[in-house]
């Protein structure tokens, strides 16, 4: 079997960076096959709010592939066969006091000298911007790069993008496992029989570490839970993405039991979403009430109104987390022919564009626009020699 | 108030009688409207779905109050029930 070649690449995983791989390794004269287990966005990109974020990345190499990300969007928008509301609403960070006020303005002013767009605003200015916020916080920090998208149709206009440049989709089939060939490439066994391809691109999400076992590797992602409630649909009510400034402390915090952090804004259908949280609690999908009724309470702490909304429904979905919170991009140290596309945790739809962009040029060996030494899964190899701490 | 008796609303314009007991949407049903609100995006005609009050798709505004389930509110002697806006409320 070492000689069947299915495709010049097989991309495991449908979900939108699966999709943006699938379409970028086209567009650079690949044959590409994109095998999933369900269907297009049947996973994480399907249970998240569409976010295309730079005002919540750290000043360093993922704000770098944050801002590559904001202008390939664009592009795709411009150019794919199927709207998928991308929309620059700009994000209000919002501060309470003037502590909290102090590190906003810290860290906007680090992004600042990266490139990124902001503008700090006092009482009456995010009043203005925001009528219906609380009126004693302190201020903001406004981002109009900051913009959402629905994730289900842009994954699906890059996969009818990625078919028209020639690439196969091959959903409903399970990859099992499978070996590096002498040689090049790999040999994957799948619930379809056996597929070859010179080059195997891991864009499976929170299962990206399974299916790295399943090819004789290994890469630390973790599912991380995130939860969000749905209003009903109002009148445009709020105008931006609404976050409480300790966010970005949520996301880089590491505790197991919960981070939680409001998140508050409107979709195309007027409803609201209303998250943020991040449990490590492996697969489990049973929603959880007191970690909802915390959502709840801080988004009411922004937006008071919300006491007269009601909640329509929640939803929760698994974020490939990685251990330094830092996209895992690159070639597999161990296994030739594997790369890995996964562990960007919330940030996946923001990021999916750029990392497709580093997959496309590092398999094909051309020179890629971002530096891809932060993200190479090689960081979390053992040195040569070195001793194992398990 | 006695299981039955006769309770007075407006549908739109029209001029109603429902029984004590009644849900607004079985109200709506017994005087034969079984579509009251038409989708917000697509403009195709919505009743009772569910009605247990999980879809949502029931909604009417009574009064003042908007996009209320008229499967899961009792109906009330002089209620004034309209096609929702199928938005809930908003502003201060």
């Amino acid at each position: 079997m070492t000689g069947r070649h299915t495709a010049d690449v097989i991309v495991i995983g449908a979900g939108l960076v699966g999709a943006c791989c699938a379409l970028a390794l086209s567009e650079a004269g690949m044959e590409v096959c994109v095998v999933d287990r369900r269907g297009p966005a049947g996973g994480t990109s399907a249970a998240g709010e569409g976010n295309v974020l730079v005002s919540d990345k750290l000043a360093g190499p993922e704000l770098a592939l944050a801002l590559r990300s904001r202008r390939l969007w664009d592009e795709l928008g411009s150019r794919l066969p199927l709207d998928f509301e991308l929309e620059a609403k700009g994000g209000l960070v919002v501060g309470r006091d003037e502590e909290e006020m102090a590190a906003i303005g810290d860290l906007a002013d680090r992004q600042a000298a990266m490139g990124v767009e902001v503008e700090r605003l006092g009482p009456g200015d995010l009043a203005r911007a925001e009528p219906l916020l609380a009126p004693d916080l302190a201020g903001a920090a406004y981002y109009p790069q900051d913009a959402c998208l629905q994730p289900m149709l842009a994954t699906a206009g890059l996969l009818a993008a990625a078919d028209r440049a020639g690439a196969r989709l091959m959903l409903g089939i399970e990859a099992a496992g499978g070996t590096a060939r002498s040689g090049a490439g790999m040999t994957i066994s799948t619930s379809a029989g056996v597929l070859g391809a010179g080059a195997v691109v891991n864009a499976a999400g929170p299962w990206s570490g399974e299916v790295a076992r399943g090819l004789g590797s290994t890469i630390p992602v973790k599912p991380r839970r995130g939860s969000i409630l749905v209003t009903e649909p109002l009148p445009l009510a709020v105008r931006h993405k609404v976050y409480e400034g300790d966010y970005v402390a949520a996301v880089v915090d590491d505790a197991s039991s919960l981070a939680c952090s409001a998140v508050v804004e409107a979709t195309r259908s007027g409803t609201l979403l209303i998250g943020s949280s991040r449990q490590f609690v492996g697969f489990d999908a049973t929603p959880d009430v007191g970690v909802l009724g915390e959502l709840a309470r801080r988004a009411l702490r922004l937006f008071p109104f919300l006491s007269r909304v009601r909640a329509l429904r929640t939803y929760s979905g698994f974020r490939p987390a990685s251990p330094d919170h830092l996209p895992i991009i690159g070639a597999d140290p161990a296994v030739p022919g594997l790369w890995h596309a996964t562990g960007h945790e919330g940030a996946g739809v923001g990021l999916a564009p750029a990392t497709a962009e580093l997959i496309a040029a590092l398999v094909t060996g051309t020179t890629p626009p971002v530096d891809p030494g932060p993200f190479s899964p090689s960081r979390f190899a053992p040195a040569p020699g070195a001793r194992c701490n398990g | 108030m006695a299981e039955g008796q006769a309770l007075r609303f407006t549908f739109s314009d029209r001029v109603l009688v429902g029984r004590a007991g009644d849900t607004v949407a079985s109200a709506l049903i017994a005087n034969g409207i079984r579509s009251w609100r038409r989708t917000r995006r697509g403009g195709r005609p919505r009743g009772i779905y569910c009605g247990i009050g999980t879809c949502f798709d029931c909604l009417v505004d009574i009064g003042e109050e908007v996009a209320v389930r008229a499967c899961l509110r009792p109906l009330q002697e002089g209620d004034r029930v309209a096609p929702s806006g199928s938005v809930g409320p908003a502003g201060p």
